[in-house]
């Protein structure tokens, strides 16, 4: 029989303090608490609100990491509260940590923000099911269980909004869908049952607003409590639209195709070659900022480019591994 | 400890926009005696970008100039951290599918190689700090940075997703409060600083089609290092410096506000310590001057 011990540790709590009604400014409550090694961080959410102050507000429903509803940040990190463990949060923080919502500049009272920009672009993206049901089906409509399993991690968000205000583009971008929309939408476009492939994708092919202006910093993946991996999904949304001929001729998507003609040529990347592609005439307002670069010895002409070594065997796999079109 | 040594990819902006960084690298390695096999034969990593046109050919160029490490039987080092990212989660994927690893290889098997999984893939910074140690580092200083405040920057894709950090390194890094790049500057004799952007994206990735959110990123993260009062940046990531050091006119309007500090390689920073000149740290490459030196 295995043993188990609780252990128990001091904390200091900096806590984010806000009512709109009331408030000009925030401000931070510290309290110090001991806590056992069996605590989640919902716990501590608990017993400042029973132990310190019940006017303390948070948003809390199921206790069992499915509803979205606990989602804070930690010492920046968002965590949902129900699932996350003191004991991993001191690990990674020590023993100060500060609490506060998952955007403060959309704080309410206290924990509690406004949500609404988050559904505004949920909706946005379609997030259901488009398909001409038939009435008087013959048969069942099968999902194979590979087909399923393409779309079965996507499946797995709560909603809860860790990635998106993770994100800092939705931060400074108020169109931009951001990566639980973005997840929401591969749950559906990569359901075999759905018939909006196209639509969809053209909603999220909008510069501005879409996929192309991800900067692909990885917070969301961090962020997500779900394992939803939003910005895998991301790069599978793009491989959709060059696969259903939603992509157009924009600098975003000469940009990534752009890649592989540099390569096939050079190996490496010809990066003046690359950006021009990509502008087109557009260049022009890169020119000064590359004058600059050229007197300091930072650019590169194409005829001075060392391309890689057995470029054959490059040109080789580009030819026979690219199944992409565009 | 015998004499360390590992196959370089070096990537392609090493070699074009920040040949600094090249020089830089070779300069310090050739300090601390440590040898780089170049991969000559290695391609473009398709910098996040071909990925989203082309997934599988972007896995199997990948797994190309990973195969080429392995043929030395070396740890593969990259000085890139979008380069670290594509390469290490090539193997990441590769290492966790079979299928998808026998579909790569036969790809490969048309031009006479494989992939087998043989070879690890790390950063010179985490090569510098896990292989060579931060304590004999700091036996060689000759020029200790003790009169600057350096603020770290550290780059998304060396520390996220920390998925491919757990399986790279003995004690990985916390993505929200990385300690690596802070550790080095010590180890040089630093005052790092601490600001909230130091882990935080630069932009660089979406620099052509949406400048203007490029550009706020750009303009915090300086602004955010200016605040805490820092005498310049120091970077694992070339395409961080090449953000953070080409682009302060457009963050500078983008914010509202006059940005600039110098941005140096992580490289150079740790050449400076070792008593490497100017000349080969190519710190007349920076487009904001480097004038401290």
């Amino acid at each position: 029989m295995s043993t188990h011990t609780i252990t128990t540790q001091k904390v200091n709590f900096k806590v984010f303090r806000f009512n709109a009604d009331v408030d000009y400014l925030p401000y931070y409550e510290n309290y110090d608490m001991e806590v056992t090694s069996e605590e989640v961080v919902l716990d501590i959410l608990n017993r400042i609100k029973w132990d310190h102050d019940g006017s303390f507000s948070y948003r809390r429903s199921c206790r069992h990491g499915i509803c979205g509803a606990c989602s804070i940040k930690v010492n920046g990190k968002a965590t949902l509260a129900c699932k996350q463990s003191m004991s991993s949060m001191t690990e990674l923080f020590g023993n100060e940590l500060t609490i506060e919502p998952l955007s403060i500049k959309r704080a309410i009272k206290d924990m509690i923000i406004d949500k609404g920009d988050f559904w505004a672009k949920h909706d946005a993206i379609k997030p259901y099911l488009i398909s001409d049901v038939d009435e008087h089906p013959e048969h069942e409509h099968l999902v194979t269980p590979q087909e399923a399993e393409e779309l079965n991690e996507a499946d797995l968000c709560i909603q809860c909004g860790s990635c998106h205000y993770a994100c800092p583009v939705v931060e400074i971008n108020e169109d931009f869908f951001g990566p639980a929309a973005f997840a929401k939408a591969y749950r559906f476009e990569a359901d075999v049952r759905d018939d909006a492939h196209t639509e969809r994708l053209q909603i999220l092919h909008e510069e501005g607003q879409g996929l192309w202006d991800c900067v692909k910093c990885f917070e969301c993946q961090e962020a997500c409590p779900k394992d939803v991996n939003p910005i895998d999904k991301i790069t599978k949304l793009h491989n959709m639209l060059f696969r259903e001929g939603v992509a157009t001729s924009n600098v975003a998507t000469r940009h990534a195709v752009g890649f592989k003609h540099s390569i096939a040529r050079n190996g490496v990347l010809d990066e003046g070659g690359l950006v021009l592609y990509s502008e087109g005439p557009g260049i022009v307002k890169h020119l000064p900022v590359a004058a600059r670069m050229f007197m300091k010895g930072k650019i590169v002409p194409p005829w001075g480019i060392t391309k890689s070594d057995n470029l054959d065997e490059i040109k080789k796999l580009v030819a026979s591994s690219s199944t992409a079109k565009f | 400890m015998g004499k360390l040594k590992y196959a370089l990819f070096t990537g392609c902006t090493a070699k074009q926009s920040t040949p600094e960084q090249m020089m830089s690298t070779m300069a310090i390695a050739d300090k601390l005696g440590i040898e780089l096999v170049e991969l000559t034969e290695a391609s473009c990593c398709g910098a996040s970008h071909l990925q989203d046109y082309d997934d599988f050919l972007s896995l199997v160029l990948n797994a190309r100039n990973i195969a080429y490490a392995e043929k030395h039987g070396l740890t593969m080092v990259t000085i890139c951290n979008t380069c670290q990212l594509n390469t290490a989660m090539t193997k990441h994927r590769l290492d966790a599918n079979v299928d998808l690893k026998s579909r790569v290889n036969e790809k490969l098997g048309e031009v006479g190689l494989e992939y087998k999984g043989t070879s690890k893939i790390t950063h010179f910074l985490y090569a510098i700090i896990d292989d060579f140690g931060l304590d004999k580092l700091k036996e060689m200083v000759v020029t200790p940075l003790s009169q600057f405040n350096i603020a770290p920057f550290y780059g998304c894709h060396n520390i996220r997703p920390s998925e491919l950090q757990n399986e790279t390194h003995d004690t990985p890094e916390n993505p929200y409060n990385p300690s690596s790049l802070d550790d080095l500057i010590i180890a040089c004799g630093g005052m790092n600083v601490d600001y909230e952007e130091k882990n935080k994206c630069c932009g660089f990735h979406a620099e052509l089609q949406a400048p203007k959110t490029a550009a706020i990123l750009t303009g915090k993260a300086i602004a955010g290092a200016m605040d805490a009062n820092a005498d310049w940046m120091v970077t694992p990531c070339p395409l961080c410096h090449l953000k953070l050091d080409t682009q302060t006119h457009h963050a500078s309007k983008a914010i509202g506000r006059d940005v600039s500090l110098p941005v140096l390689h992580m490289q150079q920073m740790v050449g400076l310590a070792l008593g490497c000149s100017k000349e080969e740290l190519g710190l007349k490459h920076h487009l904001v001057k480097v004038d401290f030196v």
